[in-house]
């Protein structure tokens, strides 16, 4: 965010004749007259580029606000894709994310949104309508504790009481969203706040003083971690989702080669490190992969980088990493020893620490024995599966297919569910960034929307693929007829099964096989609703198919989905069962 | 991870099962002897430990602003944290205030309790009070008012005072640290007590030594100032 929108007393003279774009600002600046101007102001003062809303009542003020401004205001069909593409648009970009939405049920709707951001760790800015403040507490139409609702979803919320401080607090907001360990943000805004005669403009977007990361750990304890690295004979990286919010995969990369030490990241933490990398163990957790399972379970030293140690990642605690020290680098210091007792606590930014461990540890450890053995894991345990001409088409060819016809920048969305698991299992991604989904909350739905945000966000040629399930991909559907007003092209490739998939594998393992309300067979021909949307729709039940359509739908300018047809009885493997010992994950069903 | 594209065989696989992945059966794999207790600190796995839970006495500094108060306890009821008690007011500072709480916890909760508190945005600085802090509480106790000499006595003798007095009921006021209200307590109920209001701990830390991290006297020229304490 590097856009500056000029101060009222610039005149377009002043401006540098080399930013057109400024001067011509500067000619268009309307002072603030309301609340809401002074709303917007504070976006552009911050440099926000895009926000993602549904109009309202309560929020109709900054709607208003938002008519003459350059900010590109991209209208959702459902608060939750609001809230899902502004995430996604924040991934991409690395910067907070703007969603808008009206009082009560267009508050309510953005919560799973925001959750979902809170869970990830996603910088983003919440602005909701509220009713006049005099109004609050009357249980007026429309009206939701929006505050209450999102105090546990939020690093902190607003109530915005004054139109003269209304700039402020969401210059505010924003920064915060956007400092140390971001997260969602939201400023809830009362009808006559925003509409309050004001000709204050806000100042510059600061976070408040109580919030104080550190962001250079402790020398001593950085000298204790790189004594212990030195020492080991099984060191191993583990970088999460921490190392690309930090902007530190250039660190991470050039020390994990520098010191030779195997890498496995966690599921937010994909891109972080190249996957076809030697050194790349890809990920660990509940579908990560064996040889990532048995390297987290047999390290003596764990390096975590910009991890919270989830329960997903680390299957019961008593079993994790069960012989390793544990060196800790996270931000956010109720992080460290929260799930996972941390010998060395480094309380930092990661790209920061990284570089004073770099400068720390003199002599890379000695640990040709260990890097030997990953590689043998890597043999013993290969991410493969078999295509037998007599059963239904496999998820993770189409995937593979997928990987292969496109380029390395790429960006993937997903829902949650198997063809999650899949599309992280099977596309080797060699770029942050460039996987963008739900990890900790696990949202349904997050796909489409995330697709949208991600495309407006990565304003160039990269392709935007939405890998999607049948389950998920109906939770926000809705979101299609977004893509095809806005001319976005964007691919979903729908891995659909009929089933709520990972529901149906879970039954099947731990429940007898009782299917009880996993079939969706109920579903719609999805190439012919896209076409009912205005987008272009494919069907796809063969091998012999898969390449030339997903060519056809990569090549259409807009937006295209691909249903395909793929083998409901399919799981995703490995698995290691909840709670239990990352090292026993199971290979078949036969071993859960 | 990559696949051949031809028709027939598609990349020629034939190591992998029908469903599911190739490679040595959980049995067969190596498993090391280690283990984690749930707090997540390494054991040795003959010797299972588990921390016992201890009483903590945090003191916050607060920005005074609406909502402040269910923020705190917000945090506290959604993360299970088991709190005895939680009194807040006004301190030096116009727009600060001090919350003072008692929780009773494992050390690696108590740790998470004070590094959750110190994220709230309100929170200027939180810290737990050593075990010689100044603390005490608040009664008020309402007994029957048949006996007005005897309740009189056992008033005096706990150090209170009485607040209210009528024919029927009387109400005193005691202060003191947990024990001594608990037995002044005990000793009223001979009386037959009617009602009972208890306030929690408010407590300082003793001598020069500052109540939370980093907390300025109230006698500086400047408010407290957030400091990174974590």
């Amino acid at each position: 965010m590097s856009k500056q929108a000029p101060t009222p007393d610039e005149e377009p003279a002043d401006a540098d004749p080399e930013t057109g774009a400024d001067a011509e600002r500067a000619a268009d600046f309307r002072p603030a007259t309301t609340g809401a101007e002074s709303v917007v102001h504070a976006l552009e003062n911050a440099g926000v580029e895009a926000a993602f809303g549904v109009q309202g009542g309560a929020i109709m003020p900054v709607y208003d606000a938002l008519y003459h401004s350059d900010i590109r205001h991209v209208t959702m069909a459902h608060e939750q894709g609001a809230a899902h593409a502004a995430d996604a648009f924040g991934v991409v970009n690395n910067e907070p994310g703007i969603c808008l939405a009206t009082s009560g049920p267009g508050a309510t709707n953005l919560v799973t949104g925001i959750a979902d951001a809170n869970m990830d760790s996603d910088g983003m800015l919440a602005l909701t309508g509220q009713v006049p403040a005099d109004m609050v507490g009357s249980d007026a139409f429309q009206e939701t504790d929006t505050i209450g609702v999102t105090a546990p979803l939020t690093k902190h919320n607003y109530f915005a009481d004054n139109p003269d401080s209304v700039g402020d607090t969401v210059g505010e907001a924003l920064a915060l969203a956007d400092e140390g360990r971001p997260g969602p943000t939201l400023v809830d805004l009362p009808k006559d706040v925003t509409l309050g005669d004001t000709d204050t403009e806000p100042g510059p977007a600061e976070p408040p003083e109580t919030t104080r990361p550190q962001y250079v750990a402790d020398e001593e304890n950085v000298a204790a971690a790189a004594d212990a690295i030195e020492a080991a004979e099984r060191p191993l990286l583990l970088f999460g989702g921490g190392v690309i919010k930090a902007d530190a995969t250039e660190a991470a990369r050039s020390f994990a080669r520098e010191h030779e030490i195997p890498v496995v990241t966690t599921m937010p933490g994909i891109g972080s490190f190249p996957e076809d990398d030697e050194l790349c163990l890809s990920w660990a957790g509940m579908h990560g992969t064996g040889y990532a399972n048995m390297a987290i379970t047999h390290t003596d030293l764990l390096i975590g980088v910009g991890t919270r140690f989830d329960d997903r990642l680390t299957g019961g605690v008593d079993t994790f990493a069960p012989e390793a020290e544990v060196i800790h680098v996270d931000i956010d210091p109720a992080e460290i020893s929260k799930n996972v007792h941390a010998d060395y606590p480094l309380i930092g930014d990661a790209g920061t620490v990284l570089g004073q461990l770099d400068d720390a540890v003199d002599a890379a450890p000695d640990a040709d024995e260990w890097r030997r053995q990953c590689q043998e894991w890597k043999q013993e345990y290969p991410m493969d599966y078999a295509t037998p001409d007599d059963e239904p088409l496999k998820p993770q060819f189409v995937v593979e297919v997928l990987d292969e016809a496109t380029a390395d920048d790429t960006i993937v969305t997903t829902g949650v569910g198997q063809h999650q698991m899949w599309a992280s299992q099977y596309w080797t991604f060699t770029e942050p960034r460039t996987w963008v989904s739900s990890h900790g909350l696990g949202t349904m739905g997050y796909g489409l929307p995330g697709a949208i945000g991600a495309r407006i966000a990565a304003d160039d040629d990269r392709e935007v693929v939405c890998i999607d399930g049948d389950g998920s991909f109906l939770m926000t559907i809705q979101s299609l007829s977004v893509a095809v007003r806005e001319e976005l092209d964007i691919t979903v490739a729908v891995l659909n099964n009929e089933y709520i998939g990972m529901v149906r594998q879970w039954q099947d393992a731990f429940f007898e096989g009782r299917r009880m309300a996993a079939e969706y067979n109920w579903c719609p021909e999805f190439d012919k609703l896209a076409e009912a949307f205005g987008a272009r729709g494919w069907r796809v039940d063969d091998y012999d198919e898969v390449a030339d359509t997903v060519e056809a739908a990569l090549a259409y300018d807009g937006p295209s989905v691909i249903d395909f047809h793929i083998d409901p009885a399919e799981n995703v493997y490995p698995m290691v069962p909840s709670g239990g010992a990352n090292g026993k994950f199971a290979l078949t069903e036969e071993q859960l | 991870m990559s696949s051949g594209d031809d028709g027939a065989d598609r990349g020629g696989r034939e190591t992998p099962p029908k469903h599911g992945l190739a490679g040595p059966e959980p049995d067969e794999r190596p498993h090391p002897e280690g283990r984690r207790n749930s707090q997540g600190i390494r054991i040795d796995p003959e010797v299972e430990a588990t921390h016992e839970p201890r009483r903590a006495v945090f003191s916050a500094l607060v920005e005074d602003e609406p909502g402040v108060l269910s923020r705190i306890a917000g945090l506290i009821s959604r993360r299970q944290f088991n709190i005895e008690s939680l009194t807040v007011g006004p301190t030096t500072v116009d727009g600060h205030s001090r919350i003072t709480m008692v929780v009773e916890e494992t050390e690696p909760d108590i740790d998470q309790i004070r590094k959750q508190l110190g994220k709230l945005k309100p929170v200027i600085t939180v810290g737990e009070l050593d075990e010689d802090a100044v603390r005490t509480e608040l009664v008020l106790l309402k007994v029957e008012g048949t006996e007005p000499d005897k309740v009189h006595a056992i008033t005096e003798m706990y150090d209170g005072q009485t607040l209210d007095a009528g024919a029927e009921t009387i109400t005193v006021q005691l202060t003191g640290d947990e024990q001594e209200i608990d037995d002044a307590i005990d000793a009223f109920r001979q009386f037959g007590i009617i009602e009972i209001a208890r306030t929690g701990y408010a407590a300082l830390a003793r001598g020069n030594q500052p109540t939370a991290p980093g907390e300025k006297p109230g006698t500086a020229d400047e408010p407290t100032r957030p400091t990174n304490t974590q």
